[in-house]
């Protein structure tokens, strides 16, 4: 819906009425249909996949409660990075970005949190930040939550975590692991949203692989540039606590290989 | 000192890069197919299944763009408050410590 009021801002710039009534006619139809940004739209998934994805999800948001509840009664003092790394998902979760494809979409945010306290915990953060906005905002959805924390909160914190670790094993700089830990997570979120769209609507000549790539192909170009901008928003942040709270992140480091 | 002004620096630059980003799509886009990825993911799911209809819809949607932009800007202000808060508060804790 983002870009369509900003398209109508643009040409009210122009002045030009009748492309305005025309940009606003083409919103009320299109709006009640939107797969808008990264995740999937209430009633876009047929029931069965939203249980199946939500019944995937639910061992991982179990894992995260016990995975938070272990590090905070090990080491209390981190509780404030934890609260950070959930207010981090939300602030970026509400920035919706213009990108080059003429759409908007917004960073995931889960990246870091994932980087301090493991996927898992991210998967309970990740949850709050879609289910608030799937009720105060109507953006995602109740029944496709699942399916969105799937995408947005699970696979997203999971391969920003194995990327920063393995980065980090090689040896790379520390920026460039928090760099392409966030923005392979944001990557993955929308690849997944893809996976989860192919899956329920394959095409009828080709199948999966068709609508994977059809999907794939919407999403990329909007996407690439925001997960490089998630990226340097999560090294910018994440310097700053490395500024200010050596110790703790040096806790959570050790803590967080016990998690795993 | 000379290594708390570097580290402004990257930081100046790291946004400007953020915000370089976000402002390319308004020219780049100017003449380009302006309809983008919100239409053409439609048009997939239409294309691919033209008979599914969405079997439910959002028990509560904002009223209106300004209420929805409400919502989004609270949803970021409490990000952002909490993400200052603690900045602000390991900031003074190191301080304290150094002191």
């Amino acid at each position: 819906m983002g870009f369509f009021i900003f398209y109508s801002e643009r040409v009210t710039l122009l002045s030009n009425k009748k492309v305005w009534m025309f940009g606003l006619v083409l919103m009320l139809i299109l709006l009640p249909q939107q797969i808008y940004g990264m995740h999937i739209m209430d009633g876009f998934l047929q029931p069965k996949w939203c249980i199946a994805w939500g019944i995937l999800t639910i061992p991982f948001v179990i894992a995260g409660l016990s995975a938070i509840n272990r590090t905070i009664s090990e080491n209390p003092k981190t509780i404030l990075l934890l609260a950070m790394s959930g207010a981090f998902v939300f602030v970026l979760s509400a920035l919706k970005i213009p990108s080059i494809s003429g759409s908007t979409s917004h960073p995931t945010g889960v990246g870091l949190g994932a980087i301090m306290f493991g996927p898992t915990a991210m998967t309970v953060l990740g949850l709050i930040v879609l289910l608030f906005q799937a009720i105060l905002l109507a953006h995602g959805g109740l029944t496709t939550l699942g399916a969105n924390a799937f995408s947005m909160a699970v696979i997203g914190p999971i391969v920003a975590f194995v990327t920063y670790k393995t980065v980090k094993k090689v040896n790379g700089p520390q920026w460039l692991a928090v760099f392409l830990a966030a923005a392979l997570g944001n990557l993955i979120t929308y690849i997944t949203t893809s996976v989860q769209l192919a899956l329920a609507f394959p095409a009828e000549v080709g199948g999966f692989m068709i609508s994977f790539e059809k999907f794939l192909s919407i999403f990329a170009l909007t996407q690439i540039p925001l997960a490089i901008s998630e990226g340097i928003l999560t090294v910018l942040i994440f310097n700053s606590i490395k500024t200010y709270s050596k110790n703790e992140l040096i806790d959570l480091k050790v803590l967080s290989k016990e998690v795993l | 000192m000379k290594i708390h002004s570097k580290k402004i620096i990257t930081n100046l630059i790291l946004i400007s890069l953020v915000i370089f980003l976000a402002i390319i799509p308004f020219f780049v886009t100017k003449d380009a197919d302006f309809a983008g990825a919100d239409e053409k993911a439609e048009a997939a799911i239409i294309d691919i299944n033209p008979k599914y209809k969405p079997w439910f819809s959002s028990i509560w949607e904002p009223p209106s763009g300004e209420v929805e932009s409400l919502i989004f800007s609270l949803q970021a202000a409490i990000g952002a408050g909490i993400i200052g808060y603690g900045l602000g508060y390991m900031k003074g804790k190191s301080k304290v410590k150094e002191g």
